[in-house]
């Protein structure tokens, strides 16, 4: 359980972190590390270099910026939790912090990380694609901006090119908006997930743990665009995914489960 | 190797550690503080809390090389001479422990959860101590330590 050696450097600017991961195409970002470390530590990822951006808390803020909330990508769990710019216009971000890992873990993951990480059970990536944000990164040409649409490739594959550094999470303030999961355990990744959320008056859904990435729930969100009543939309939740079967649950057990959550999260807004 | 340069337990120490040394390790068996128990090795049962710069961490899933400048307390930080911290006094008057292996991470989980929610209700308690693990109490006279603990006003 001991990771396979590599290098270290820590990145005292962003800049200069895009210029360290030019060094080496083996070199992956090292934030909080609560997704990374364990996956050192049974050696499923061997980097050469490691850069450390853990530092960088120039990164770190949540700020309104007119119509969206501005997050820095090295905001950890914790922060997001008790920030009170979220909990005003987008407060299922900090609803599904609350129940990520525990306590420990919210103290160091950031969420940065947790989306850069591409894992479709990341609850924070089902958010971002549900509210359509805006993912900033920058790498060594400059800053582009990513929409979350386009941002999940596959699983834990990201549109990032090796070079980029996600700096920055641009979500629309929202009038309402919820987070509902189902882990089997304390402690455990989502069975399955589900975001809700009404932004510019429009119903968006999203799903955590239903296929490689996370997914935006088309049907449901058209039934509900055309009038239909939170059970018959609900009913359309597992439309065109695709569920793993695990310990966690089989394939079937996770579509009712997503249509069970989509149901009463649509009750919620 | 790398050089690191830290606080541990109010003591300033420096060392030279492989970067892919992780924090539990080297509290062990560099600084041999062994009162910081390594459990899971996984980040799930919490045996090896400490606080990094006053936060509650899993030092099994932190580098030594991340905690470079900053503040660490393991358990053997939180007694004054011979007077127990009064997390540590409360888990000693309520029994809150069997055999004690998971015992140093739940008081330093405690340690952090009182300083950020001095009055927590029970369900707080059991909430915010959901990331350490005990295999022989049953939890309710660790949560009993924990209100005593408020009480006492750490």
């Amino acid at each position: 359980m001991i990771p396979a050696a590599f290098e270290y450097e820590r990145a005292g600017s962003v800049d200069e972190a895009v210029s360290l991961l030019g060094r080496d195409e083996d070199a992956k970002l090292l934030a909080g590390g609560h997704s990374l470390i364990p996956l050192l530590r049974l050696r499923f990822a061997r980097p050469s270099l490691l850069v450390d951006i853990g530092r960088l808390d120039e990164l770190r803020y949540v700020r309104d910026d007119g119509d969206r909330i501005a997050i820095g990508a090295l905001t950890r769990h914790a922060e997001l939790v008790r920030d009170p710019l979220l909990a005003q216009h987008c407060a299922l971000i900090g609803k599904a912090a609350a129940g990520i890992g525990d306590p420990q873990v919210r103290h160091r993951g950031t969420i940065g990380g947790s989306i850069a990480h591409g894992d479709p059970a990341s609850d924070l990536a089902t958010i971002v694609l549900t509210l359509d944000a805006e993912l900033v990164v920058r790498g060594p040409s400059g800053e582009r901006t990513i929409s979350a649409a386009e941002f999940f490739a596959g699983m834990f594959v990201t549109a990032l090119a090796p070079q980029e550094v996600l700096t920055e999470i641009r979500v629309p303030k929202v009038q309402a908006g919820t987070y509902l999961k189902i882990e089997r355990r304390a402690q455990d990744w989502a069975t399955v997930g589900v975001a809700a959320a009404r932004v510019d008056g429009r119903v968006q859904v999203g799903l955590t743990s239903m296929g490689a990435t996370p997914l935006r729930a088309q049907g449901v969100e058209a039934a509900v665009a055309g009038g239909a009543p939170p059970a018959d939309a609900a009913a359309l939740a597992a439309d065109g995914t695709m569920p793993p079967s695990d310990v966690n649950g089989s394939a079937e057990y996770r579509a009712d489960l997503a249509r069970v959550l989509v149901r009463r999260a649509l009750e919620q807004l | 190797m790398t050089r690191i340069a830290l606080t541990v337990n109010g003591s300033h120490c420096e060392a030279d550690v492989e970067p892919r040394q992780l924090l539990a390790y080297f509290l062990r068996e560099q600084l041999e503080l062994k009162g910081t128990n390594i459990g899971c090795d996984t980040s799930s049962c919490g045996a090896c809390t400490v606080l990094l710069d006053g936060e509650s961490v899993k030092s099994c899933t932190v580098f030594a090389v991340q905690a470079d400048g900053c503040d660490v307390t393991t358990v053997e930080g939180l007694a004054d001479g011979d007077e127990l911290h009064p997390v540590q006094q409360a888990f000693h008057e309520k029994h809150a422990l069997q055999c004690g292996y998971c015992t140093p991470g739940f008081v330093m989980a405690t340690v952090s959860l009182l300083k950020e929610n001095p009055n927590p209700s029970e369900e707080e308690i059991r909430h915010g101590l959901e990331g350490n693990l005990c295999r022989c109490t049953g939890y309710h006279n660790i949560v009993r330590a924990v209100q005593a603990a408020a009480r006492a006003g750490t």
